[in-house]
This record gives C-alpha cells, sequence and structure tokens, in this order.
C-alpha cells in the first residue's frame, strides 16, 4: 500500500461521502424540523438522475440538463409534498413508513414504465473530461473532482442558509420548538413545504451529480437511501453539521475499511479467508461504526434536540 | 401426510387465485389440441430488462413459427417470478395445476429455476431453461425432465479463463461480488487461467462506487483484468474503469457487458472483452433471420437472453413436430427433446448426458455498429464442442 493510493482511496471516500451528505442534507432537514420518516427521499434522488439524464439528452447538453432538472425536481418534490405527505404529518411514525415505501414502490414502477427498465447513460459534460494523474497508471477523473468541489460548495451555501439568514432561523427553531414557532404567527406548513421543496431538490442534484458516473436504474435510491439513514442517524436527526460530518466519515470508512481491510487481515490470515472475511468485514464497517458511536452518543454526534 | 398434502392443495388453489388477480398473462389463442407454454420471465425490479430480453426472444420465435409449436397452435403465458423464489413457485404451480401447461420454459435467474425445478419436474411437465444453467442440475442433480438451451454458468468463466491464457498474460486481476455466484466465477476463471492471478477482490452485491477497486487495479499494474458483474454493477463498473483512464489494461468479463446493458455502457465499453456461445454478428442464415427481425419488431439488439429463448421456441417446435403432436407420451416426447433436431442461431447445437448444450464458446468483443449501436461481436473461437465439467458426474434416471 503506497503513499499515494492511499491518497487516492482517502479522496475517494471524500467524494462518495460528499455525495451522501447531498442526500442526507435533505432528509435530515425534513426528518428533524418536520418529524417526518421520508424513505421515498431516495427516490427522489433518483427521479433526478432520471430527469437530469433525459433533460441532457433532449437538450443535448449536460449543463443544460442539471440547470433544468433541478427545477423540475423541485417540482416533483412540491407535488408529492401536496399530493400525499402533508397529508401525514399529524399521524404516526408507522403510517410514514408505510405510505412513503408505497410512494417507493408507485415511482420505482413509474420509471420503469415511463423509461423502461434498461438503465439510463448521461455523458460526462466535455468541460469535466478527462483526468489528473495523481499516481502512476491511474486518471482522477475530473468530473469526480467536480461533484467533490460542488458538494462542497452546497454543504457551504447550506450552513450559510441554516446558520445566517432567516429562513434558516425559522427552520432551526420549527426543528426544536414547532408549536412555538407557530405560535409566534410564522406560517409553519409554509416553511415545511419550503424545507421539504428543498430537500427533493437537493437530492435530486445528488442524482444528476451522480449520473454520469453511476447507472441510472429504476431502484437505484434503494441502496443510497440506506446509507443516508446512516448518516443522519450518526450525525444526529436534524443537524445539517451532523449529516456533514458523518457523510464524510462514513465516505471514508466505507471506502477506505473496503480496500484495507483484506489487506491487513492477510497479515494474520491466509490469503484466500483473509479476502473473504475482508470483503465481508469492509461491508460490515459502516454498520459497526454507526453501533459504536450511538453507544457512545445515543442521540449522535451533534444532537438538536436537547 | 396427509397434512403435507393438504397443504399443497391449498397452496395451489391460493396460487392459483393469486395468478388470476396479478399475472400479466399474454394468451396468444385459446384452443384445447394446442400447447400450452408457461414462460417464466422476470418483469419487474432491478433485472426486468433480462426477463424482457427472454420474453421477446421467445415471443419472436413463435412469431417465426406463425403462432405455432411443431402444428399446433401454442399458448404462451407469460409468468412474472418477481426474481423471489417463492412468487415463482407459487405461480407456476398454479400455471401447472390450472392453466395445465404443457412445457414450463425461461427462467433468468438459477435461484429461481432451483426453487421451482422440483415442483415443475416432479409433475411430469418438462421443464426447459433459456439462461439459468446451475452446476447443481449439470451433475449429480441431473433430471430427465430438465434441459437447457444456455450453458453451465462455469463454462463461461472458464472461457475466459482460456482465453486469458491464449492470449498470453501473466498477471490478472480478478474483480466479483461477494455471494456465491461470484465466487464461482472466479473458480471458473482461474480453472482454466494457468498464469498468476495478482490479486482477488470482493466487492459487496450492492456496490455503486468502484473507485477504491479501481485505484487498487492501477497500484497492481495487471495484464489483464477479469470480473463478473451482471446488470447494474456492470455499468457502475464499465463507466468508472473508461474515466479512470484503465481502459488500456484490456478488461475481460462474463455477463458484464452485453446488448442489455451496453444501452446504458455506450462508448465506455467500446473494445471491451466478453465470453460467450452466441453473438449478435454471428455467420448463419438462422441468426441473420432472428436479429433482423427481432429488431424490428422489438427496436433494440438482442442479447444471449433473447437468443436463447428463441433457440427454445425452435426447440420445442422440433419437438412436438417429431411426435406428432402426442405431447402425452412423455418418453417420446424426452427422446425428441433430446434429439434437438432444429437450426440453432449459434449453428450446430446439441445436448449432452446431462441435457445441457454441447457447444463451440468465442470470445466476443464490443463494438459500434453503422446505424450507431452497440453490439457484442465474435473475435476468436475459445472452446470446439465443450462439454461442461460436471456432465460425467451425471447419471440420468
Amino acid at each position: 500500500m503506497s503513499l499515494g493510493l492511499l491518497l487516492v482511496q482517502g479522496l475517494n471516500g471524500l467524494q462518495f461521502g460528499v455525495l451522501l451528505f447531498l442526500v442526507a442534507a435533505g432528509l435530515t432537514l425534513v426528518f428533524g424540523v418536520m418529524d417526518f420518516i421520508n424513505l421515498a427521499h431516495g427516490v427522489q434522488y433518483m427521479l433526478g438522475a432520471y430527469l437530469g439524464a433525459s433533460l441532457a439528452a433532449w437538450t443535448g447538453s449536460f449543463w443544460l440538463g442539471l440547470v433544468l432538472a433541478l427545477p423540475a425536481a423541485l417540482l416533483c418534490g412540491l407535488v408529492l409534498e401536496w399530493l400525499v405527505f402533508r397529508h401525514l404529518y399529524e399521524r404516526d411514525h408507522l403510517s410514514q413508513v408505510l405510505a412513503t415505501f408505497g410512494v417507493i414502490l408507485f415511482l420505482n414502477q413509474a420509471v420503469r414504465a415511463i423509461w423502461g427498465s434498461a438503465p439510463l447513460q448521461m455523458p460526462v459534460p466535455a468541460l469535466l473530461e478527462g483526468g489528473v494523474q495523481l499516481m502512476p497508471g491511474l486518471q482522477y477523473p475530473v468530473y469526480r473532482i467536480a461533484i467533490l468541489v460542488a458538494g462542497l460548495a452546497v454543504a457551504g451555501l447550506l450552513w450559510l442558509l441554516v446558520e445566517r439568514t432567516r429562513v434558516g432561523a425559522l427552520v432551526r427553531a420549527g426543528a426544536t420548538h414547532a408549536p412555538m414557532v407557530a405560535a409566534l404567527g410564522v406560517d409553519i406548513r409554509g416553511l415545511f413545504m419550503l424545507v421539504f421543496g428543498f430537500g427533493a431538490m437537493l437530492a435530486g442534484f445528488a442524482g444528476v451529480m451522480a449520473a454520469p458516473v453511476l447507472s441510472v436504474d429504476p431502484g437505484m435510491g434503494d441502496t443510497v437511501l440506506i446509507l443516508a439513514f446512516v448518516v443522519i442517524t450518526i450525525g444526529g436527526i436534524g443537524s445539517v453539521r451532523g449529516a456533514f460530518i458523518a457523510a464524510l466519515l462514513v465516505g471514508v470508512i466505507e471506502t477506505l475499511g473496503r480496500s484495507l481491510l483484506p489487506d491487513l487481515l492477510r497479515l494474520v490470515m491466509a490469503a484466500s479467508p483473509a479476502r473473504q472475511a475482508g470483503a465481508a468485514l469492509g461491508s460490515m464497517l459502516v454498520y459497526i461504526a454507526m453501533a459504536l458511536i450511538l453507544a457512545v452518543r445515543p442521540r449522535g454526534l451533534f444532537p438538536v434536540r436537547g | 401426510m396427509t397434512g403435507i398434502a393438504k397443504g399443497i392443495g391449498r397452496r395451489g388453489v391460493l396460487g392459483a387465485a393469486g395468478v388470476a388477480l396479478a399475472m400479466p398473462a399474454v394468451r396468444a389463442r385459446a384452443q384445447a389440441a394446442g400447447v400450452k407454454i408457461g414462460l417464466v420471465a422476470v418483469q419487474t425490479g432491478p433485472q426486468a430488462a433480462l426477463g424482457t430480453q427472454l420474453r421477446d426472444g421467445f415471443l419472436q420465435g413463435l412469431k417465426h413459427l406463425d403462432g405455432k409449436l411443431g402444428g399446433l397452435p401454442a399458448e404462451v403465458l407469460v409468468i412474472d417470478d418477481e426474481l423471489r423464489p417463492e412468487v415463482a413457485v407459487t405461480k407456476v404451480r398454479a400455471a401447472i395445476e390450472r392453466d395445465k401447461v404443457d412445457f414450463v420454459v425461461g427462467v433468468v435467474f438459477s435461484n429461481i429455476l432451483a426453487a421451482i425445478v422440483r415442483p415443475v419436474t416432479e409433475s411430469g411437465t418438462f421443464l426447459i431453461s433459456t439462461n439459468a444453467g446451475p452446476s447443481t442440475l449439470a451433475g449429480r442433480g441431473c433430471n430427465p425432465n430438465f434441459f437447457t438451451t444456455s450453458y453451465n454458468n462455469d463454462q463461461v468463466h472458464s472461457v475466459m479463463g482460456q482465453a486469458a491464457q491464449d492470449s498470453g498474460y501473466k498477471r490478472v486481476f480478478v474483480l466479483t461480488p461477494n455471494y456465491q455466484a461470484g465466487r464461482d466465477a472466479a473458480a471458473g476463471f482461474k480453472s482454466r487461467f494457468k498464469g498468476e492471478v495478482v490479486d482477488e477482490v470482493y466487492v459487496p452485491l450492492t456496490q455503486l462506487d468502484f473507485s477504491a477497486e479501481l485505484a487498487k487495479i492501477a497500484a497492481a499494474k495487471p495484464d489483464a483484468v477479469f470480473t463478473f458483474m451482471p446488470g447494474g454493477l456492470g455499468v457502475n463498473l464499465v463507466r468508472q474503469y473508461r474515466q479512470a483512464g484503465l481502459a488500456n489494461i484490456p478488461f475481460l468479463s462474463t455477463f458484464t457487458v452485453d446488448e442489455a446493458t451496453l444501452p446504458a455502457q455506450g462508448e465506455a465499453a467500446l473494445g471491451f472483452y466478453s465470453a460467450a456461445s452466441w453473438a449478435p454478428n454471428m455467420d448463419n442464415p438462422a441468426n441473420a433471420k432472428f436479429v433482423k427481425d427481432f429488431e424490428a419488431a422489438y427496436n433494440y439488439v438482442p442479447a444471449t437472453y433473447a437468443a436463447q429463448a428463441y433457440d427454445g421456441a425452435m426447440l420445442l417446435d422440433s419437438a412436438v413436430r417429431k411426435v406428432g403432436g402426442r405431447l402425452g407420451d412423455k418418453d417420446a416426447l424426452r427422446a425428441a427433446i433430446r434429439a434437438a433436431q432444429f437450426r440453432s442461431v449459434r449453428g450446430p447445437f446439441e445436448f449432452g448426458a446431462n441435457h445441457y448444450p454441447v457447444q463451440d464458446f468465442w470470445l466476443c468483443q464490443v463494438a459500434k455498429r453503422a446505424d450507431g449501436k452497440f453490439q457484442t461481436e465474435t473475435v476468436r473461437k475459445v472452446l470446439s464442442h465443450d462439454t461442461d465439467p460436471y456432465a460425467a458426474e451425471c447419471r440420468m434416471r
């Protein structure tokens, strides 16, 4: 294991973490502010990828596809909120889980009916094509660096928005003292809708960014959703800062664990069982880390509610 | 015992009700003196594209036969197994007990096949797999009422091992998913590759991002990479492999680049290798007709799933014709299927003692056609008239 490889793997982990953050940020806001479990958040990520891929194919430009997909994802989120989710805010978590799970099934099938079940492709924009030589033989794709930069930029903007603006203050207040905020005359429904649409747009943005790297297929949101829930649980539900730290943590643990563990185990075991055990342990590592963190801090790293 | 019998009966009835409600049945023709086919093909979930290929291939075969098998009008019930073994068993039981199908055909995935093989064959119905070809049914577990028009899975991986050996590669990096079929793929490859395996990496089946593995490959600098990444896994891997600038390292794969995934992989897969017993460019009259008419009817390039299902329809046609439409005489029908007197899109076709094909295998490469679509094309024949490694263990009763 050379230093160059370690560096590249670390970068891979950060880049994966940033992508997770984009999905998890919306999820943690919706869960934290509205106390609403939205399993359909992963589907919104998928919708973003599909909208981006088809709009890019239609306009012939990645950038137009990206710019048009964002309002489209926002619109999808608002329509879902209006049609389904707003009727569930007063219900208990079980009803929310059931209903949003139904939305997953419905939208996965709808996507298949509209776009077919074969995966779509979205080309990398010409500006971000090619790679940078970080270690001999490996081109680190410029596009992946762009994902990292875009994710960090969004994280910075979100921090400004939540910590430094009036709307952000309302969102933070809504997360901890919703009835009080409502009593002060703030339209909590409108606030919820705003948060919801914004979360859907972030997930859609993550979907568009991921589309040129990952395969765009029905069900692509389901795997991301599980990790996104891990992220918001580790980070503390409702905390954007927690989601950011936790997403990077999960990304790095996932990537480094997967690549280093089989090699580490080979020091103490025979090669063949080390590979199998390393692969198995590598995929468990994130969950082991979550269990450890929750054992020490049951409310996550940055709990919002007292 | 009566309890068990009752239980099965009740499940059968429930299954029939379920199927009547949920099964998207394509009824071509309903006549008493016809042939009824239960076509098992996954139609929902992430792998539905493969089931669609299989279904369309079989239906294209029927179209070429004017909707008849051996002169008898054919009726096809499409059964969506949903990639869930328990669902497949329930629906297939209903097709046998209620709809009285004469043959069960299809099946993309081995785990579905494993679930339905006993219920189907023990009822005296013939089961023709057109894709799944597990080792368990090729050796000691071979079954007189079971045939496959595809291959034994291990054969395909070993073809790539032989191809790597023939190409003179000394150091190969192996990358597969961490489940039984993934480990079988690595073992199959190594059964014929005698060089050094520099590293074997197993990834979870849910893997999205291969950047960590790609960095490892770049660091290991192998002569070639062998991988088995079906479906969406392969789409991700191929595109990221290309983006990482690793495409100068030969990409040897099985079930990773095929016509079902190429629309999503596109240029990224160009020049990548796969192993198969069929490719769309195979030069024989039966294949030319199949590919041309299939593309005209369904507007996409057929993959092996479609070609083998097409062969399945042709096989049944030859068998029903040979027994003169007397489907009740099971022994004669079995011998007629075993004879396999039809023109395969692969050229020569015959069954071995274990009812798996004995056939040629090819090294194939992804190419772009004049019309801009992508397909795999044969590069060279790797194995001639190859019998799968388990056939010797089969004692057909």
